[in-house]
């Protein structure tokens, strides 16, 4: 394959940009026409989502991973090279979008010509004009009936500051208007500011990994060049290279004999996992260290997850199917962990709960792995008075995943909850619906502001675990869909939190233990009671089913004992099938768990813990 | 022990959920020569040679008439030896219980009958449902009460139960049972107080108690679930269940199998696990074998299939050792003499009760919450254990397997 030659594309003619919107508001169809008009693909009637090459991307019509791609465009006798980086959709993904958007001098901010300006569009916005990056407003689908351009420019001068005169009025799906966005990109968004006579310096804004080649690295050149045969270090790491291969992507892979400063390509050099190529890290050469460019943070998971295969013979399999889907995705954290219950599995980490769906579904569709997921928990923090405890973990605060681990109140001077800085845009109809949603997860108003007529933007500082689960969901529910979220990594704040323990006939079953804010200890200890009634089979003696904090019950079920469990007949054909239930039920006695007297089997277990299916 | 089946009934109450049909005529000739044929075929496969007990179940066996009966028996004395002392069973519901008809099928062979006397009814019956997969003889609970009569769909009135039960005991004296169902929707704790008075003025020397058991896709199932009918609460069908005990204890009965009472007479093989009356056949040097029958249902097909191959059962499977122990187990605990030391080692010759049962491990702690017995009689369940006989099963089951 012949090697594309760089050099002709002098920084001048260079311009790297990004698009972002609210999710839904044709990002990826955009781009789709970009590619066409460039005639980087061919137009057909098949490109959809082109750069989206997951299957759960295209499924769920998201993009999960960054992909970038090079267009050559000609406009007014000069040849540009256009880069445009598309980034993940997703308020998960904040992080990511953040390192793509610094490899940029521009973006273009797409806003659907109906919904308007949501949650994301500001959260993006704001990523953007913080990275002082030049913004092309777009707004998009002015095909749709209820399209209202001229309502959502005002939106834009009035959140953004941006004159209504600057904004293109586009129809991605059918190509209306595209070709003046990029002649608007052209002129309006600066070259990068960089010298190919500097010392290389590449930030590296996603990898990949292939089975043959090792780690696809998607690196942006801030100075110097890079080719094949130089010896690199990434800054994060302090590992070694050597380059094997250098190219752009248009989208697909295009091997070049060098990337310049300014450009936007990618580079294989031998690393083996996506781990020694994390977002945001510096490679430069061996021979001339230079500053890491900023920013660089390790991923910092935010929702946990219990992952269980379905039976434990299956261990292996999901063991290689994670070590496999993670080469993928370095943002997922995973310890192994084990459960009384569900035997060995794994507690890991994502960075928000879609990117633990889309995980679970990957884990589904490309490995055939159908696996139990516990409710996720938080990572809170103690910080210890005991001076045993302080010199056990060799440091005064400790961070608690399992509510095993749980210190008890007399050695703790305080419990922490990480929070998040909640933004939430809804129509105004819905804001005492929400409110009340809000105060009933525990989170205090931070700001409160029209942006237009009919919309309200509302700040909230929440407790992350409160809305880790179905906050969302329950949002979209009571605001019929209209009401948009994004939250951002706020800190930990001072909580005061409890270990919650239950008890069948007075004896703890570990596995069910929780850890929960003394508020809401007791309607949750009310619902583990009544769903633990519902699961556990009745027996000879009566059972009491208790939620406890510390000797303290706070709630109670009980299960009353069998006096009469004998079939009345039993003749013939009966007997047979008689005897496969009998059989069928003496051997879950195998599987089954006793506490104190009490057998509880395992499918219970799994009842109780895992995740409510979304409603 | 033979079981033929009559597979008709002229109506189907509204529980019932076992495998028999209404149909507008019966070719009663060419049923009765597949009965026969069947008879001849089973009996010369199993290779018995004494029947101890047949019983005729269905179905309403009485529709069929005394000449099918009496042609039965004739194969099946013809085939193997049926002592003049063999039990023989039929069961008869109210409605086709004339005098004239009892006597022919005394006069046939018939020694024992089987009485179901509902009571109460309120609904009409509903449309057959599909057959099941295998073949029960089927004793029709019954109730005493015009209205409890019509909720279960019975066809005849209370007051036709009793004129046919004082018939059969006229004619089959200390050899008339009746059946009775207890736990009827809405029933209440006072009302199954009076159905045992009125039973006892009743009944001969034998009664049967069954649960009303709420089987998918029958009628009342529905209306229950529905909420047109109440289901009654366990605790209630507990307290009931005790009562009967109690009462029919008091009355002199001995409550001998889990829905079985007699008093006077002996304990009628046909309640009783079937290898209580030797219904095993004997291979080789000592060993015994059950088989696992499934039948051929449905009445049409059945016939074609015992006309072609000579019976009706569609598979047959020899049990392992461990499987009849494990059936021994489960059949055994079911009657108040449970399983003898001596009955056991006919199937377990190496291993005692004892030493399977008898070291520390479930039956022990069984034993311990007073649910089971195990001494120098055998293994069996207290009255309180019967009651919960199938909460106990998997732990013994569990226990018999590891070792």
């Amino acid at each position: 394959q012949e090697k594309l030659d760089m050099s002709t594309y002098p920084v001048e003619s260079i311009r790297n940009f990004s698009i972002i919107a609210h999710v839904d508001h044709g990002k990826s169809t955009l781009a789709d026409r970009l590619l066409e008009i460039t005639g980087t693909i061919s137009k057909t009637d098949r490109n959809k989502q082109v750069l989206d090459k997951l299957q759960v991307e295209r499924e769920r019509g998201i993009t999960v991973k960054a992909q970038s791609a090079s267009l050559f465009y000609n406009h007014e006798g000069i040849n540009y090279l256009l880069n445009l980086i598309d980034t993940p959709g997703h308020v998960d993904f904040s992080y990511e979008v953040s390192r793509s958007l610094s490899a940029c001098q521009g973006v273009i901010l797409v806003v659907d010509a109906n919904e308007g300006i949501q949650a994301q569009t500001v959260a993006n916005f704001y990523l953007a004009f913080e990275a002082q990056l030049s913004i092309i407003p777009v707004i998009n689908k002015i095909d749709l009936k209820n399209a209202d351009p001229e309502r959502v420019e005002k939106q834009i001068e009035k959140l953004f500051d941006i004159p209504t005169d600057e904004c293109i009025r586009i129809s991605a799906k059918q190509g209306t208007n595209v070709e003046k966005v990029l002649q608007q990109v052209i002129e309006k968004i600066p070259p990068p500011q960089c010298n190919t006579a500097d010392p290389l310096k590449a930030l590296v804004f996603d990898s990949t990994f292939d089975h043959y080649r090792g780690v696809v690295a998607n690196i942006a050149l801030f100075g110097g060049e890079i080719a094949k045969g130089h010896k690199i270090v990434s800054a994060h790491t302090k590992k070694r290279y050597e380059v094997n291969e250098v190219g752009i992507l248009t989208p697909d892979e295009q091997p070049t004999h060098k990337l310049y400063a300014g450009q936007v390509g990618y580079l294989i050099a031998g690393m083996k996992e996506v781990a020694e190529a994390q977002i945001g890290d510096t490679l430069f050469l061996c021979k001339q260290p230079v500053e890491p460019l900023p920013g660089f943070k390790s991923a910092k998971p935010m929702v946990f997850a219990g992952m269980y295969p379905i039976d434990q013979t299956e261990y292996n399999n999901l063991k290689s199917a994670l070590e496999r889907l993670t080469l993928n995705d370095s943002s997922v954290t995973v310890h192994r962990d084990s459960s009384l219950a569900l035997g060995a599995g794994w507690r890991l980490g994502f960075l928000g709960l879609l990117h633990m769906e889309v995980f679970n579904q990957r884990l589904e569709q490309e490995y055939d792995m159908s696996v139990i997921l516990t409710a996720p928990t938080v990572p809170y923090k103690a910080v210890l008075s005991s001076a045993k405890l302080i010199k056990e973990y060799g440091k005064d605060q400790i961070t608690i995943i399992n509510p095993a681990q749980f210190p008890d109140k007399l050695s703790v001077s305080e419990y922490l909850e990480p929070t998040v800085l909640g933004t939430i845009v809804t129509p105004h109809e819905y804001i005492g619906k929400i409110i009340t949603l809000c105060q009933d997860r525990r989170a205090v108003q931070k700001d409160m502001l029209y942006i237009d007529e009919n919309r309200v933007m509302l700040k909230y500082l929440f407790p992350l675990n409160e809305i880790v689960v179905d906050f969302y969901d329950a949002l979209k529910s009571l605001s019929s869909g209209y009401a948009s979220f994004d939250y951002e990594d706020a800190g930990y704040q001072s909580a005061d939190l409890i270990k919650m323990d239950i008890l069948l006939n007075g004896n703890p079953v570990e596995e069910l233990a929780t850890i929960i804010h003394n508020d809401k200890a007791h309607a949750a200890g009310k619902l583990l009671c009544e769903r633990l009634k519902e699961t556990i089979p009745r027996q000879l003696f009566e059972i009491a089913i208790q939620a406890a904090i510390g000797k303290k019950i706070i709630a109670r079920e009980t299960l009353k004992a069998y006096r009469k469990n004998v079939v009345a007949k039993c003749y013939g054909g009966d007997i047979t099938r008689r005897m496969k239930l009998l059989k069928r039920q003496a051997e879950s006695k195998r599987l089954m768990r006793k506490i104190g007297n009490v057998e509880v089997p395992r499918d219970a277990f799994i009842r109780v813990l895992k995740r409510e299916p979304d409603k | 022990a033979p079981c033929p089946q009559w597979p008709y009934c002229r109506k189907r109450c509204s529980y019932c959920n076992f495998n028999t049909y209404v149909v507008p005529a019966v070719d009663e000739a060419a049923v009765r020569a597949c009965l026969v044929r069947e008879a001849q075929t089973l009996l010369r496969l199993s290779q018995v040679h004494s029947v101890s007990s047949v019983f005729f179940g269905g179905g309403t066996p009485s529709l069929a008439s005394p000449g099918t009966v009496a042609a039965v028996l004739e194969a099946v004395a013809a085939a193997a030896h049926l002592p003049a002392g063999a039990e023989v069973t039929l069961e008869a519901n109210p409605s086709s219980t004339s005098a004239s008809r009892l006597a022919g099928f005394g006069a046939a062979g018939v020694n024992r009958l089987s009485i179901g006397v509902q009571v109460r009814g309120a609904l009409p019956a509903a449309a057959p449902t599909a057959p099941r997969d295998a073949v029960v003889t089927a004793l029709p609970p019954q109730s005493l009460d015009d209205a409890e009569l019509r909720m279960l769909g019975r066809e005849h009135t209370a007051a036709e139960a009793r004129k046919a039960v004082e018939t059969a005991r006229g004619l089959f004296p200390g050899r008339t049972s009746i059946d009775l169902l207890f736990g009827l929707p809405g029933q209440s704790r006072d009302a199954w107080a009076r159905q045992l008075e009125a039973a006892l003025g009743l009944c001969d020397d034998h009664i049967s108690l069954y649960q009303l058991t709420l089987e998918r896709g029958t009628a009342l199932a529905a209306q229950v679930r529905r909420g047109a009918l109440p289901a009654l609460p366990q605790d209630l069908l507990a307290d009931m269940y005790q009562m009967a005990h109690t009462v029919l204890v008091a009355a002199g009965f001995r409550h001998y199998e889990v829905s079985n009472f007699a008093r006077k007479v002996g304990c009628p093989r046909c309640y009783v696990p079937p290898w209580a009356h030797g219904r095993f056949v004997p291979r080789g040097e000592g060993g015994h074998s059950r088989e696992a029958r499934v039948q051929t249902l449905e009445p049409v097909a059945w016939m074609q299939e015992v006309q072609s191959q000579g019976h009706g059962t569609r598979s047959r499977v020899v049990l392992s050792p461990l499987e009849q122990l494990e059936e021994l187990l489960t059949l055994g605990l079911r009657t108040d003499e449970g399983i003898t030391h001596k009955r056991w080692g006919h199937f377990s010759p190496q291993l005692s009760l004892q030493a399977v049962f008898g070291a520390p491990g479930e039956a022990r702690a069984l034993q311990q919450q007073g649910w089971l017995v195990l001494d120098s009689g055998g293994l069996r369940c207290t009255w309180a254990g019967l009651a919960v006989l199938d909460s106990l099963l998997p732990d013994l089951l569990w226990q018999l397997q590891r070792v």
